[in-house]
């Protein structure tokens, strides 16, 4: 009985890290309704700040609590740069183009981090005044778990004084419920959104400060938390402060308990508690539907038939293709294949993020499941490469059915973060059930059939059956398949008024996506030899979104030109130099600076106005 | 830390140049025989940092001394960011764009097994030198891959030596959870079954890899209140598992059994927080005093103006094991080296080492002995090497768990 209840405690202190850094998160969404990935990088730079500060501060109580709440101002000033000189210019691109953004953030932030702090993890000192612990029922608890049990209420109860008892708490309210009614009634928009992004950093840091005494600092940080954080958020209910702490008290005591129970559920429980919830709860647990934002953008355009001169110039990049690999080396061969790997992965997710308006976190799921799909067959039935690639679809494509029927019931970032969810789910089971799949260890000895082992004849293979899935896709937007997805889209009721069933047609475009990214993930099996659970991991997710992004959402080249922009700047970067992280950072904050519709997006708008030019 | 950082800069602009030179010298010196090396460099930074330091040290003295019949050679080092997927196509851009003669690296399991099975695909010959998991020279072993570092199975047979002495019956496991954190787990208490029938395990706990939820794991390992604890956890998991262990008081009167832990890479970052009494697997670099080691050490830290972290040792090694195939093969093509490779003899700063020819696997120990706090700072004591020959099931165990070679 003890032991429970002091594992009830510890839930308790895990809840308010997680509240703390999640309250920040939600405060920023809210406003200013950015999917802000450097939260995480900003909790790891609180963690690193304070750790500086701390060291070389006097020690004692002034210099251990002035440097963790020094290092949270810090963060909250850095965070003021980020927005003020990044996302203020880019409010007004379309829905998840700043995570595009604070995507390049965070990888700029990690090798920063590495040069300035170096590869060893740090461990910080402890708490002055807390260094012990204190026996609770017989048992010995530190007490400094019982500090931050205290701190996330105290925290939650100022938060809650803010943004009721204040005029700027109260205008942050209004934006969140309202944010263009806010701007109409005069507030001063600009304003708001810094200081509601500085408040949100400064939760971050304060977040990773406090991890000092009781955590190393390491590199990994960032990306440890900011899942589980987003997962809290949602789970709560995006923007809503009572809900990130109910959710990350649910989630932490969950952890807790089920440490107990069967300690291995602990790699994908929060995705699984994030499921359950948004299924029940399609906005989180105390969530509202979220307001759709007005005049914040014109409707999506009209896709038209491709100019001609675009048609030309694919025919030559087409015939460029075909023509030139047999001069190429072994080497640019396994570049271009991946790289019609990733065209077609790409033109999956943005068919249904672009024409079909729904946003996938999770889209690596169908790759991996196409990818193991081929691959259990090799390993279990011993299966040709034929029907291996047959079976890719196949398995990609079911999944989609699965989980499409739950995911294209929600909307928005809710929708996104159930596919993540699934994923996530796949993943762990790709990950623990390691008679099956291999664990991580994953399935070795994928390799083609002797008749494609060339890595010509794989090219040509790989070419053909991606430009012709990209192709099919293409075609189908311009299909009444296609005209009905973006009807649902861009007027739901006026579609269902019409007799359309938008979730029907949701449904069935997921399920497509999901069997052509099977296709992708199947072909690049057999192009790696092997398979492994990092095939459905979510930085294979956060990829094939970074391409969409970078090419441009509603242009149907985007994704083509986003694959091979992004493929070919990190394999040539990862040769160059070893802070290739840190490059392709820059040049992605630089790309979302000057290219906010994306590459496609912005060669589109040139050529637009160059046509323009006669007329006025 | 300062001294780390300097070299790691002068290096990139090493590796930089030398990439973007790279068709030139391969032109003017048709002679130079190429490496090429493939780890994590991105993602785990605080052990192969240290690792290529001490490779570069060691191709510098090798060229010095005249390099291999007069040929130099030259490395070409590649990130793949902790994914097999990158790793798998940056083999083959070594090998067709850059014209290596071998590749070498690996620090994850995962990216070990799939260079593993490009060079079995591709009859390539790769010289494995961290990836620890056994499935590497036994389930998945193949004719192409020599793994260096002692595995997974081998150390915690090392450990296991140890634990069986102990006057405990009742033991608890906390395992990263991933393959290498399983078949730790996997293999100690089978051993030590085997060792000792009157053991029995009360408790395992796998926390996430990089992700402990510290406090409560310790919480639930106390519960069941066992005797003693093998623990599999490094890095940032371990820092936060000691924490909240030594705060807690879950190591008070219990014998800790602990992998890996005895490393500087791991035992370093605890500082004065380090636990004192863990019967651990590590390397005592400040202590080992033999002529080989000496060496060693006094030529890093003149050159990196560091100490030497276990990942030099495995750097500075897979070098030498490289040297020696070369000066043995005498050629640099496929089928001689990996010939050459089998059953070879060569020097480490751990003493002569071969690579067994029935498995490919090296007979490179560990140091296994106790940790204790020296002048504020983890470091081991009443070490001894366990010697990694001693420590391999016999031939035909080893047979059977490799039965394609």
């Amino acid at each position: 009985m003890e032991n429970l209840i002091l594992q009830a405690l510890n839930g308790l202190a895990s809840a308010s890290t997680l509240f703390l850094v999640a309250s920040g998160l939600t405060v920023i969404f809210g406003v200013s309704r950015i999917v802000n990935f450097a939260h995480g990088s900003f909790y790891m730079l609180g963690a690193y700040l304070a750790f500086s500060f701390v060291t070389h501060l006097p020690r004692g109580h002034l210099g251990f609590w002035g440097g963790v709440l020094g290092a949270a101002l810090a963060v909250g000033a850095i965070g003021v740069v980020v927005e003020v000189l990044l996302l203020r210019r880019i409010y007004r691109a379309p829905e998840l183009f700043q995570l595009l953004t604070t995507f390049g953030v965070v990888l700029i932030v990690q090798d920063l981090a590495l040069l300035i702090w170096g590869p060893q993890d740090l461990l910080g000192p402890r708490a002055p005044g807390l260094r012990g612990s204190t026996e609770v029922l017989g048992l010995r608890f530190p007490l400094y778990e019982l500090f931050l049990i205290g701190v996330g209420p105290v925290v939650l109860g100022l938060l809650w004084l803010l943004f009721h008892r204040t005029r700027w708490g109260t205008l942050v309210r209004a934006a969140t419920q309202d944010r263009e009614m806010v701007g109409a009634l005069g507030v001063n928009q600009r304003m708001l959104f810094t200081s509601v992004f500085f408040l949100g950093s400064v939760l971050a840091g304060l977040g990773g400060a406090l991890q000092l005494p009781r955590e190393s600092v390491n590199l990994h940080m960032d990306l440890s938390i900011i899942a589980e954080v987003f997962v809290v958020v949602v789970v709560g209910g995006l923007g809503s402060l009572s809900g990130a702490a109910l959710a990350a008290l649910l989630i932490a005591e969950l952890h807790a308990f089920g440490i107990l129970i069967f300690p291995r559920i602990t790699l994908v429980l929060a995705f699984l508690v994030m499921a359950v919830v948004l299924v029940i709860r399609p906005h989180g647990l105390l969530g509202r539907p979220q307001e759709a934002a007005r005049g914040t953008g014109l409707a999506e355009p009209v896709i038209r038939a491709a100019p001609l001169a675009l048609k030309w110039l694919g025919l030559a990049a087409l015939i460029a293709a075909i023509l030139l690999p047999p001069f190429a080396g072994d080497y640019a061969l396994t570049v271009l294949t991946d790289m019609a790997v990733f065209i077609l992965f790409a033109a999956s997710l943005h068919f249904i993020m672009g024409p079909g308006g729904m946003a996938s976190f999770g889209h690596a799921a169908y790759f991996g499941l196409g990818a193991y799909g081929a691959a259990l067959a090799v390993k279990w039935l011993a299966a040709p490469m034929g029907l291996g690639l047959a079976l890719a679809p196949l398995a990609a494509g079911l999944g989609g059915l699965v989980f499409g029927w739950f995911c294209v019931r929600l909307s928005g970032v809710y929708s996104a973060m159930l596919t993540l969810a699934f994923a996530q789910i796949t993943w762990s089971i790709a990950f623990q059930w390691v008679e099956l799949t291999g664990g991580d260890n994953g399935i070795l000895g994928v390799w083609p059939a002797p008749w494609a082992a060339g890595k010509l004849t794989y090219y040509y293979l790989t070419l053909a059956l991606c430009l012709g899935a990209t192709l099919i896709l293409r075609r189908i937007i311009h299909a009444p398949f296609g005209y009905a997805l973006r009807a649902q889209r861009d007027s739901p009721l006026r579609a269902e008024a019409i007799g359309m069933d938008g979730f029907r047609i949701r449904w069935a475009g997921f399920a497509l996506a999901a069997c052509m990214a099977g296709i992708a993930g199947g072909l690049f099996a057999y192009a790696k030899g092997s398979v492994f659970p990092t095939y459905l991991d979510i930085p294979r997710s956060v990829d094939a979104l970074l391409m969409v992004l970078l090419g441009g959402v509603q242009t149907l080249s985007g994704p083509i030109a986003g694959a091979i922009a992004f493929t070919g700047l990190q394999e040539q970067l990862s040769r160059m130099t070893d802070l290739w992280r840190l490059v392709l950072g820059i040049v992605i904050v630089l790309l979302v600076l000057f290219f906010p519709q994306g590459l496609a997006g912005a060669a589109r708008s040139a050529w637009e106005a160059r046509d323009a030019r006669p007329d006025a | 830390m300062t001294g780390l950082m300097i070299g790691r800069r002068q290096l990139m602009a090493g590796v930089g140049a030398s990439a973007l030179a790279a068709p030139w010298i391969a032109r003017a010196q048709g002679n130079v025989i190429r490496i090429g090396e493939i780890n994590s460099y991105t993602a785990q930074p605080a052990f192969l940092l240290p690792y290529r330091n001490a490779w570069i040290l060691a191709q510098e003295q090798v060229n010095a001394a005249g390099g291999i019949n007069g040929r130099k050679i030259e490395t070409i080092f590649r990130d793949d960011g902790g994914r097999p997927e990158d790793a798998v196509r940056m083999a083959g851009e070594l090998l067709n764009a850059e014209k290596v003669a071998l590749l070498a690296g690996g620090f994850l399991s995962n990216v070990g097994l799939a260079l593993a099975d490009f060079a079995r695909q591709n009859k390539r010959l790769y010289v494995a030198s961290e990836p620890l998991t056994d499935a590497l020279v036994w389930s998945h072993g193949n004719r192409y891959t020599f793994r260096l570092r002692a595995s997974t199975y081998m150390q915690s047979a090392m450990l296991v030596e140890e634990a069986a002495k102990l006057p405990v019956k009742r033991w608890a496991t906390v395992a990263p959870n991933y393959e290498y954190g399983q078949s730790a787990v996997r293999s100690f208490k089978e051993l030590l079954k085997k060792a000792r029938p009157d053991v029995e395990f009360v408790a395992e706990q796998f926390p996430a890899l990089g992700r402990i939820d510290a406090g409560a794991t310790v919480q639930a390992l106390a519960a069941a209140n066992p005797e003693a604890i093998f623990n599999v956890t490094f890095a940032a998991d371990l820092t936060n598992f000691v924490r909240q262990g030594s705060t807690r008081g879950l190591f008070e009167r219990r014998k800790v059994v602990s992998l890996l832990t005895g490393e500087p890479e791991y035992l370093e970052p605890l500082g004065d927080e380090a636990p004192e009494g863990w019967i651990v697997t590590g390397y005592p670099w400040s202590q080992i005093n033999t002529p080989e080691h000496t060496a060693f050490r006094e030529a890093y830290q003149r050159r990196w103006n560091a100490h030497p972290f276990l990942g030099s040792i495995v750097g500075y090694s897979t070098v030498q094991a490289i040297v020696a195939m070369l000066k043995k093969a005498g050629k640099v093509e496929t089928e001689p080296m990996v010939e050459a490779m089998s059953g070879l003899q060569f020097q480490t700063p751990f003493g002569q080492v071969e690579f067994r020819a029935i498995d490919h696997q090296s007979t490179m120990g560990a140091f296994v002995g106790r940790t204790v706090l020296k002048d504020g700072k983890g470091t081991m004591t009443d070490w001894r090497y366990a010697d990694g020959r001693n420590y391999i099931p016999p031939d035909d165990v080893v047979r059977q768990l490799r039965p394609q070679a």
